[in-house]
C-alpha cells in the first residue's frame, strides 16, 4: 500500500525534552493498532524553531501544525485525524501574534517574514536519512564544485556571495579561504566550530541536529578549494543528540563514497571526524579550539600567526561556524549573485537567532539581514507576554551588549549592532522586560565569564572577578558612587588589554547597561532600591490598593508574612518577608508592587 | 556515488517519498474522509489515487483527505484543486473512475464534466 500520510515529529534536543521521543513510539503502537502503519510514514525531523510550543507534530499533506502535544493526545490524533480527517482543534498551534488559532504551516505568523537558508531543511527532512537530504538537492553543490570548477574558482565565488562569519566575528569567509589557499603547505586542515557556549543560543545544535549533511558537504567543498584532505568538527560533548547525528551522518557519507577517497571521479579525497570538546567556553576561539584538538589544556595564544598560516598541527588551518559552513551549499547551488542579493550591502544572506527571555515564541529563526530588532522580537517572536513592557535586548550573549527601546528599528547587520554597542554574537537574543533588572543581568553574564575564563592572561583572570565582587557589592544593598566609576574604568581597562575576545568581550554586558541603565544603578547605590524588584536586599513588597481580597497571595506566602480577610485588601509583614516573589506571581490583578513609586523622583532631584 | 549523473537519478527517485512534506504549491486532490465519505468507499478511491499518481509519475501533486463537505449523499467527493486555485468537484468517485479522472484531468489537463457534482446532481 503506498503512503497517503506523512507525521513529522520534531526530533530537537528542545522537543525531545518534552518526551517527543515517547510521542513518535506512541504513534507507531497506535498505528499498528488500528492497521493504519502501511499507509502513514513518520518522520523524525530537526528543529522547527518554535521550541516554546513543543512537542511539535506537523501532519502533511494537510500541514496541520500541532503545538504542546502529549503522549496521551496521540491515541485521539490517529482516530480522528489520521482515519477521519477532522482536524483536533484543541491542539492546533494558536499564532502568539494574534491568538487566533492557525491550521495550516504556511499561515504561521511565526515563518511569514522568515527566510530560511541555512535551516532550509530543519523540520523538513529527517537527519538520519542522507536519502532525504539528497532529495532536497544535497550534495549537488559538491558534485558541481568537484567536477566543473578550480579551485580558485571557488574561492572566488565565495568571495563574490559576500558570505561573513556567522561565529560572531563577521570576518568575510571567501578571504579567509583565499588565505589558507594561498599557502604552499602540503597538509591543511578544514575545522568546523562547533563549539557553541553562549548561554540561551542553540543555531548551531538546531542546524548539526536538523540537517547534519549540509555542514558535511560544506567542509568538503571548502575543503578542495584550500587544497585540505582532513577536516574535524569540533563539538561539545554537551550536544549528544548533535554528536550522534553528526556521526550517522559521517557514516552514511562514507557509505555513498562523497566522503573517502575520489570524490565523485574527480580525484579529490576528503574525510571528516567529530572531536569532542568538554564543555569550555574558550574553546570557542579559534587557537583554544585548536589546542585542545592536539589534546592540550584549552588556551588561546597570540595571534598571528592567524589559523591560515600555522594552525592545527603547525599546519595551515581554515576555521568556520557551523551555520557559516551551513550556507555553503546554497552559495554553490544558486549561484554568489543569488545570495549576495539577499540581505543588506555589506552583510549578505540570512541571520539565524535564537530567541529566549521573555518573549511568546522562544525558538529558532532565520531572517534576512537588515531586518529590524522591532520586526524579530513583536512580529515574529511574538512581543512580550503577560502584558509586560519591553525594556532591552542582548545580543551576542555574554560578549554583547543590551539594546534598548530607541534603538529597536535598527536594521540587524553586522556593523549596525557594533555601532549600538553589542555584536551579532553567533545570533543569541535574550529580551528583557520591565521585570528585569539590568544590575542583575550584567551580575549574571559576568559570572559566566568570571567562571569561564581561562586563566591565561591577568585582566581577564583578575579583572573580570574584581568587577563581579562590585556587582555583588551594589545587589546586596552596599554600593557607592565610586563603585561605579570603578567598574567603568575596569571595564575598559579588561577590554583594551586582554589576549583573547572573551576577556575583550567580556565587560559588554556591564558597560553597555552602565551606559543605558545608568539610572538603575544610581536606584541600587543611591536610594538603595532594586526598581524591578530583583535584587533581595533591596526589594519591599508592597500590596496596593489594587487588591482585591482574594487571599491567592496569603495562601501561596511560603512564610506566612501576609495577613488580611476575605475581600478586603491584604498586608505584608515586612520583618517576616523573604522577598521570595511568590505573591507578585500569584496575584490575579498584579496588585502587588515591588517598584516604590518614586524613587526616580529621588534620583533625578 | 561516482558521478553528477548517480546523485540525480537517486534524488528524483527519494523525490517521490519526501515529496508530500516537502513540495509548495502544485495540485491538491482532497478526498472527502467524513464518516459519509468513508462510508461511501473512499478509502479505496484515496488508496487507488495514491497509486495513479505513483504510475503515472505525477510531480506536484498531493493527495490529502478532508472532511465532511455536506454533500454526503453524493459522496465519495473528490475535489482536484489545480495550481491555480481553480477546482473541479466530482462525485460518486469510483476506483474505476479514478484512472480516468488521473489520465483526463491530470494528465491531458482535461476536465471531465460529466462527474462533476454540479452537472450529476441538478
Amino acid at each position: 500500500m503506498l503512503e497517503r500520510m506523512q507525521i513529522l515529529i520534531c526530533g530537537g534536543t528542545g522537543c525531545r525534552g518534552s518526551h517527543s521521543k515517547e510521542i513518535r513510539a506512541e504513534f507507531e503502537r497506535v498505528l499498528h493498532e488500528m492497521k493504519l502503519h502501511n499507509e502513514v510514514q513518520l518522520v523524525t525531523t530537526g528543529c522547527f524553531g518554535l521550541c516554546d510550543k513543543g512537542p511539535v507534530v506537523v501532519i502533511y499533506p494537510d500541514e496541520t501544525f500541532y503545538s504542546h502535544v502529549s503522549v496521551a493526545d496521540v491515541a485521539e490524533i490517529c482516530e480522528e485525524h489520521v482515519l477521519n480527517g477532522r482536524v483536533v482543534s484543541r491542539l492546533v498551534i494558536k499564532d502568539s501574534v494574534d491568538k487566533q488559532k492557525v491550521k495550516n504551516f504556511g499561515e504561521l505568523k511565526f515563518y511569514a517574514k522568515q527566510k530560511r537558508i541555512a535551516l532550509r531543511n530543519c523540520g523538513n527532512i529527517n537527519p538520519l536519512e542522507i536519502d532525504e537530504y539528497i532529495g532536497r538537492d544535497g550534495y549537488f553543490a559538491l558534485g558541481k564544485v568537484l567536477t566543473e570548477m578550480k579551485p580558485v574558482e571557488v574561492v572566488d565565488w565565495m568571495k563574490r556571495s559576500g558570505l561573513r562569519g556567522r561565529g560572531g566575528g563577521g570576518f568575510p569567509t571567501g578571504q579567509k579561504w583565499e588565505f589558507a589557499a594561498k599557502s604552499s603547505d602540503p597538509i591543511k586542515y578544514v575545522i568546523c566550530n562547533a563549539d557553541e557556549g553562549d548561554p540561551g543560543a542553540f543555531m548551531d545544535r538546531a542546524v548539526l541536529e536538523g540537517d547534519p549533511h549540509s555542514v558535511l558537504e560544506a567542509m568538503t567543498i571548502c575543503g578542495y578549494a584550500i587544497g585540505a584532505h582532513q577536516g574535524y568538527i569540533y563539538c561539545r560533548a554537551e550536544y549528544p543528540v548533535a554528536v550522534e547525528r553528526l556521526n550517522h551522518a559521517i557514516a552514511q557519507a562514507r557509505e555513498y563514497e562523497l566522503l573517502g577517497r575520489n570524490i565523485f571521479g574527480s580525484g579529490f579525497d576528503f574525510d571528516i571526524e567529530v572531536r569532542l570538546g568538554s564543555g569550555a567556553f574558550v574553546c570557542g576561539e579559534e587557537t583554544a579550539l585548536m589546542a585542545s584538538i592536539e589534546g592540550f589544556r584549552g588556551m588561546p595564544r597570540l595571534k598571528p600567526p592567524f589559523p591560515a598560516v600555522k594552525g592545527l598541527w603547525g599546519h595551515p588551518t581554515n576555521v568556520n561556524n557551523v551555520e557559516t559552513f551551513a550556507n555553503v551549499p546554497v552559495v554553490y547551488l544558486k549561484g554568489p549573485e543569488w545570495f549576495k542579493a539577499i540581505g543588506t550591502a555589506k552583510s549578505s544572506g540570512t541571520k539565524v537567532f535564537a530567541l529566549g527571555g521573555k518573549i511568546a515564541n522562544t525558538g529558532l529563526l532565520e531572517v534576512p539581514m537588515g531586518t529590524t530588532l522591532r520586526e524579530v522580537i513583536f512580529d515574529i517572536g511574538g512581543g512580550i507576554p503577560n502584558k509586560r513592557k519591553f525594556k532591552a535586548v542582548q545580543t551576542g550573549g555574554p560578549s554583547g551588549g543590551c539594546i534598548t527601546e530607541k534603538s529597536l528599528d535598527t536594521p540587524i547587520d553586522f556593523d549596525n549592532l557594533i555601532a549600538l554597542g553589542s555584536m551579532m554574537g553567533s545570533g543569541g537574543m535574550i529580551v528583557m522586560d520591565e521585570d528585569n533588572c539590568m544590575v542583575d543581568v550584567a551580575r549574571f553574564y559576568l559570572d559566566f565569564t568570571v567562571d569561564e575564563s581561562c586563566g591565561k592572561c591577568t585582566p581577564c583572570r583578575e579583572g573580570t572577578r574584581r568587577m563581579l565582587d562590585i556587582l555583588n557589592k551594589i545587589c546586596r544593598g552596599d554600593g557607592t558612587l565610586e563603585d561605579l566609576d570603578q567598574l567603568e574604568s575596569l571595564g575598559n581597562m579588561v577590554r583594551d588589554t586582554s589576549l583573547c575576545g572573551l576577556g575583550q568581550t567580556a565587560p559588554n554586558p556591564v558597560l553597555s547597561t552602565l551606559k543605558h541603565f545608568r539610572d538603575e544603578y544610581l536606584a541600587h547605590v543611591v536610594d538603595k532600591v532594586c526598581p524591578a524588584g530583583v535584587c533581595p536586599n533591596l526589594t519591599n513588597y508592597v500590596i496596593t490598593d489594587k487588591c482585591i481580597g482574594c487571599t491567592k497571595c496569603a495562601k501561596n506566602c511560603p512564610v506566612g508574612a501576609i495577613s488580611g480577610s476575605v475581600k478586603q485588601k491584604h498586608k505584608i509583614d515586612l520583618e517576616k518577608c523573604i522577598r521570595c516573589g511568590a505573591c507578585k506571581k500569584t496575584c490575579p490583578v498584579n496588585a502587588i508592587s515591588s517598584k516604590p513609586e518614586d524613587w526616580r523622583a529621588v534620583v533625578n532631584g | 556515488m561516482k558521478s553528477l549523473e548517480d546523485l540525480k537519478k537517486l534524488r528524483d527517485q527519494v523525490l517521490k517519498n519526501i515529496r508530500m512534506h516537502c513540495q509548495i504549491g502544485g495540485t491538491r486532490i482532497q478526498i472527502g474522509m467524513g464518516t459519509c465519505g468513508i462510508a461511501a468507499g473512499a478509502r479505496p478511491v484515496l488508496n487507488k489515487f495514491l497509486e495513479e499518481i505513483n504510475e503515472h509519475e505525477l510531480k506536484n501533486v498531493v493527495v490529502t483527505q478532508v472532511g465532511c463537505m455536506g454533500e454526503c449523499a453524493f459522496e465519495p467527493i473528490v475535489e482536484i484543486v489545480n495550481a491555480d486555485g481553480s477546482s473541479a468537484i466530482y462525485c460518486k468517485v469510483t476506483e474505476r473512475m479514478v484512472n480516468e479522472i488521473v489520465e483526463e484531468h491530470l494528465v491531458a489537463g482535461k476536465r471531465l464534466d460529466r462527474y462533476l457534482l454540479s452537472s450529476v446532481k441538478r
